[in-house]
Parts: structure tokens; sequence; C-alpha cells
């Protein structure tokens, strides 16, 4: 049985259902990230687990025990809340003695705990400072210290990183897959952020009006989005949709308007005729002048309508004869050029039959 | 950086004229009164001649020594303090869950609520203190049901009017807006996340309450005292009206040295004493108030 299960949860608010029906199993030891689009429902399952809120149907299990009758100071879940939550009129010391002192622990073990929970977050010798005398990166430090320091059973955080400078976001993520290594307790993260999910999870579980799109590895979630909402949602995608035309050993052929038929591998055999959508990521494409060098089965020519700088790589945005836009992406291994064509370059884009993927429905 | 002529003279433009009547109203009739306090009174009240008939000047410190050795004007000094404390305390006990409440409630319906915390004042201040004449009066409901009950457990009927009691119901009632205003303005701005990080931490409700909204409620609270406690100390016109005769405070004894005695030398001595000791009071909390704000903690009002 897994450490957290989430049976069949739905939150409703009047006639908005915030979260709807939502299962998953969350095991001892992971980093499981709850992804989505602000109002996706991420958050109201976060705030039902720590037990600000009440499923209004559905169970929530830790360890086999329903958690429907604690109330949050009792359940064995600590949580770092976006804005840190820090008392103000408290030390560092004094806001990470907190949860010790409200567990009754031996005035005896509480400075090596305090010590040691802030040696964990790397403040240690911060302990005497008052909040208002630290960065918000350091805020975040103690905001997890004190929700570690009683070794709770599942750690939740919500949108931990998302006031913090992007510099200093990667470094926390890389802080943070380190703590949750070393502690070994179970992290349930809320983000919006699909760059900090892929980067920081075990798995992820994609949420989209208050359903569960996908649980997956973050790897498996880009790759194999089983969802075109999941596809376009983490990174970049091209969605190509139409009529599935022909179907063997794996490989579908989908009628994309403005583009002609597409081959793509696929899971499942679908039915000839069914609706589908390949999920092409720009990387995966290909793009040249010279028509004859790709070998690949699908081909397609265009021209360049944008394009986009972004140092590492640059992102052409091809108008294909038919009129459908196709983002390709190259990367720009050759410094001080910022690019290889311009807007209006006649182009030829191709890619493989298993740079797609493809979607049902 | 060195502010332009114009923004200099623009500065005494906009604070010179409440600095000006600051001045003529409250520093030159302070000083007036600190130099009465160190003449003797006069044949007929008021203030006897500065030169005398020897052509010394008349300035002594007889009231002062009458002050600190005839020990009945301590006895009333302390006694104000006693209220003055008792009116504090009782006006925060009332007031915190009042301003709790208006702080917690839904941000539509708070205006209505704050108004009718001040609706009080929209009424004279006399009307209401001589109201409570008619509320503790012994023929009134209040007196007739107390006194019922003391009957039947055997006990004497007791007054309501014209005692310790009436003067200390009324100086809470009159003082209560001046504690919840501060107060409420304090705990609105409270961070509700704060206590959802307390609860989170195992914290329950009483534990919530001590170790979070109570000690970011203090600036609130000292606030709120200074604001009852220093008027409820120079107060005269409710044990005036509805104390007995042990009920004198200091305001009484003031009211009386200037206006029946006509010793404004006493007067002014009793002003003086009562305006240091108020003065002593409020620096003294200021100073806990930053100690036990914690050092460097942030002030908020």
């Amino acid at each position: 049985m897994a450490l957290l299960e989430i049976q069949g949860v739905t939150r409703r608010f009047g006639d908005f259902t915030a979260v709807d029906d939502v299962s998953l199993a969350i095991e001892a030891g992971e980093f499981f990230t709850l992804l989505g689009p602000s109002g996706c429902g991420k958050t109201t399952l976060l705030r039902m687990i720590a037990g600000f809120d009440l499923p209004d149907g559905g169970r929530i299990l830790l360890n086999g025990d329903d958690l429907a009758d604690r109330p949050p100071e009792a359940r064995p879940v600590r949580t770092v809340f976006q804005s840190y939550a820090l008392f103000p009129h408290m030390t560092v010391e004094g806001n990470v003695a907190f949860p010790l002192k409200m567990a009754k622990t031996p005035g005896g073990e509480i400075a090596g705990k305090i010590a040691e929970a802030l040696d964990d977050v790397r403040l240690a010798g911060f302990g005497k400072r008052y909040p208002h005398e630290l960065s918000g990166g350091q805020k975040q430090r103690v905001a997890i210290a004190r929700a570690l320091v009683t070794h709770p059973t599942v750690l939740l955080l919500d949108e931990p990183l998302a006031a913090l400078d992007a510099k200093l976001r990667e470094d926390m993520q890389i802080e943070l897959i380190n703590l949750q290594k070393e502690v070994g307790i179970t992290f349930v993260y809320v983000t919006h952020d699909q760059t900090e999910a892929l980067a920081l999870s075990h798995r992820i579980a994609v949420m989209n009006r208050g359903k569960v799109e996908q649980v997956d590895a973050p790897s498996r979630i880009y790759g194999f989005p089983r969802t075109a909402f999941v596809a376009d949602f983490i990174g970049q995608c091209n969605l190509l949709s139409g009529p599935v035309t022909a179907s063997e050993g794996g490989v579908v052929t989908v009628d994309v308007a403005g583009l002609g038929a597409v081959r793509a591998a696929a899971a499942a055999a679908p039915a000839i005729g069914a609706q589908g959508t390949i999920a092409l990521r720009p990387e995966k494409v290909r793009i040249g002048v010279d028509a004859n060098a790709a070998r690949d089965d699908n081909r397609v020519s265009g021209k360049v309508a944008d394009l986009l700088y972004m140092g590492d790589v640059t992102v052409y945005k091809v108008t294909t004869p038919g009129g459908l836009r196709v983002e390709a992406l190259l990367a720009n291994s050759q410094s001080g050029r910022a690019k290889f064509f311009e807007v209006d370059d006649a182009v030829e884009m191709s890619w493989p039959v298993d740079a797609g993927h493809f979607i049902a429905g | 950086m060195a502010a332009r002529p114009s923004e200099r003279w623009g500065k005494w433009l906009v604070s010179g004229p409440p600095l000006a009547y600051l001045l003529v109203f409250f520093a030159a009739p302070t000083l007036i009164m600190v130099l009465a306090s160190f003449r003797s009174p006069g044949e007929f009240g008021g203030l006897a001649p500065f030169f005398g008939d020897d052509g010394a000047p008349d300035l002594n410190l007889e009231s002062y020594a009458r002050f600190f050795t005839e020990t009945v004007y301590a006895q009333v000094f302390v006694k104000s303090l006693w209220y003055a404390l008792i009116t504090t305390l009782f006006c925060l006990a009332l007031a915190y869950p009042l301003a709790a409440l208006i702080a917690t409630s839904p941000r539509k319906y708070r205006d209505l609520l704050l108004l009718l915390v001040i609706l009080p004042f929209w009424s004279n201040f006399l009307i209401r203190v001589y109201a409570w004449m008619i509320i503790l009066g012994p023929n009134a409901a209040m007196a007739r049901a107390v006194n019922g009950m003391l009957a039947y457990v055997g006990a004497g009927p007791v007054p309501l009017l014209f005692s310790s009691f009436a003067v200390l119901v009324c100086l809470v009632y009159v003082h209560l807006p001046f504690m919840v205003l501060p107060l409420y303005a304090n705990l609105e701005k409270h961070d509700r996340a704060l206590l959802d990080a307390a609860q989170d931490l195992g914290a329950n409700a009483w534990q919530r309450f001590w170790r979070i909204t109570f000690p970011l409620s203090l600036p609130g609270v000292y606030a709120g005292a200074a604001l009852v406690f220093i008027p409820a100390l120079g107060i005269f016109a409710i044990p005036d009206i509805l104390g007995g005769p042990n009920d004198t405070l200091i305001g009484n004894l003031i009211k009386q040295q200037f206006l029946e005695t006509r010793d404004w030398p006493f007067g002014s001595v009793l002003s003086i004493v009562l305006t240091i000791a108020a003065l002593a009071l409020a620096g003294l909390a200021a100073w806990i108030g930053r100690r036990s704000a914690g050092g460097g903690g942030p002030a908020r009002a």
C-alpha cells in the first residue's frame, strides 16, 4: 500500500468543481509533484492533504488511516507555504523551535534539533536573525527547516520557489533534490512551472480542471504525453490533428489539414477514421534548406514566418504551403551566430516516424 | 541631498500653523502652569502679587511641600492610578474579542460594525454619563434585580449609583471605543497564513492565540492602553456625577483647586505631577513594548 492514498477525492465550491474525483497513490520517499495551470485544483488538493480543507467526497489515507477526522495540527504532515509564513516576532531559532515546542519536545533536545535542521538547509549561524533580516531564499530555507525539524511523514510544498528570481530558483531546485534525498521524507510539491516539475520530481501528476490527466515519470510525461493538454502544457509542442488514415505495426498515419499525411508511433492501434493528434516536439524537427539531405519519413517545406532567438537555441515558426504553423528548434552551436535562417526564407522540415507521438482523440 | 529653498519654505508653510497653534494653546499654558506652581495663592484666589510688600519675588516650593507631606493627596493619586488601571484592564478584556470579531468578519460588514463602535461619540459625553444615572438609579430595573437577588440570599440592599461601581462601569463604557479602534487596526492587518502555518506546525487554537495573534497584537494593545489609561487618569466628570464621597480622584481634586478653593499654585502642582506620572507611565510602556517586541522585531501599529 502506498504511503499517501487519495481515493476519489472531490471538492466543490458552489457550482465550481475544484477537484473532481482525483485518485493518486504516493509512495514513501517519493518526490511527487502536482503540476497544472492556476485554478486546476492542485492547491485545493494540497490543502485537503494538510487538513485546511475537507473533501466533499472520497478519502485521504495516510499509512492506511483515514485523515478525515484529524485537524491540521494533528496530522503528521507539514506545509511550506508560498508566502513562507514565517512568524515575524520570532527569530529563525524561534520559528524552527515552534513545532518542537508544540510537540512537547524535551527542552534539552530542542537546541540540537534546531542546529541540525538549520544545518540541513545551510543556514547554520542565522539562528538569531529575524525574518525581516533575511533574503527571500533564506526565508524559504527557514520555512523548510521549520517544516522538517519534527520529521513529518509527508512534506507539502505549495509553489515554494515562485517568489524567487530565476537564478536563485535553479540553485534552490538542486538543493531541494539533495535535501529530499538526504532526509528521505515524502515531498508533495505543487507548481505551475513545468520545467521545475520536470527537474525535481520522481513522478508528476498533471492536473487540468480538477482532474488528473496523467501520472508518470518526468521523461515519460514529456516524451509520451497521454493527452493533448499534457503535450501542450509540458514544454513546447506541435499538435497535429486529423483523422487516422492508416494504422499498421505501431505506426499510424494521420491526415493533417495543411500538412498532409503524417506518420507517427502509437502505443495502441487506433481505429481507421478516428480523430487523433500527433504531438511533435520542436527539437525533434530537423530544419534545413536542402530537401534531398533529409531521409526522414515525414517531410514538409515551408517559409519562416517568425523566429525567436533564445541564446542557446533559436525557435523558427514555419508556415507550410497549406497554412499550418510548425515550430522547429535549432541549437545555436556556433557562437556569435544568432540564426541560420531569416524570416521569409524557404526551408525544408523533416522528422522520423518515432519523433511524433500519437494521442487518440 | 540638500533641499531646495522652495521646498524648505513649503515645509514650514504646511507644518507652521499647527505648530503655532500648539505653541499658543498648549506650550504657553503649560509654561504658565509651571510658573504658577512656584507661586503663592492670592488672598481671594488666583495668585498673590509677584512682588510682595517686602519687594522679594514670590517664588517658593510650598505647594510642592504640601503635596508631598499631606498623605491624603498621595492617596487620591494612588486611587486614581488604580481606577485607571482597572478601567484599562476591563476595556482590554472587553475590546479584544470585539476587535477580533470585527477584524475577522466579512469585509462588507466591517465598516458597519466599526460605525457601531464609534456611534456613542455622536451624543454628548455628559449626556451619556447622566444616562448611567438613570440606568443605575435605585428604581431602575438593574438595581431592583440586583437587590432582589441579594435579598433572596439574605444580604442587604446596596446602592448601585453614587458608588465606585458606578464610576468604574462608566469609565469602562466611555473608554471602550478607544481600545477597540487601535486593536482593530492592528488585528485587521494580521496575515491569515501565519495562523495556518502555526496550526500546520501543531498549534491548537489556544496556542495559536497566545503565541501568534497576541504577541503580534501588542503594539495595538499598548496604543489602546495609552489611549484609555491617560484620559481615565485625569477624568473628573464621571466621579463627580456618578461617584460617592470616597470616589474623589485626582481630576476632581485639580478641578476643586482651580474652581472652588481657587488655590491656583496647588492646582498647578497637582496637574504637573499628573502630567509627569502619565508621561513616565507611557515611557515605561513604550520601553516594555520595545523589549517584548524582541529587539529587532518589526513594529506593527
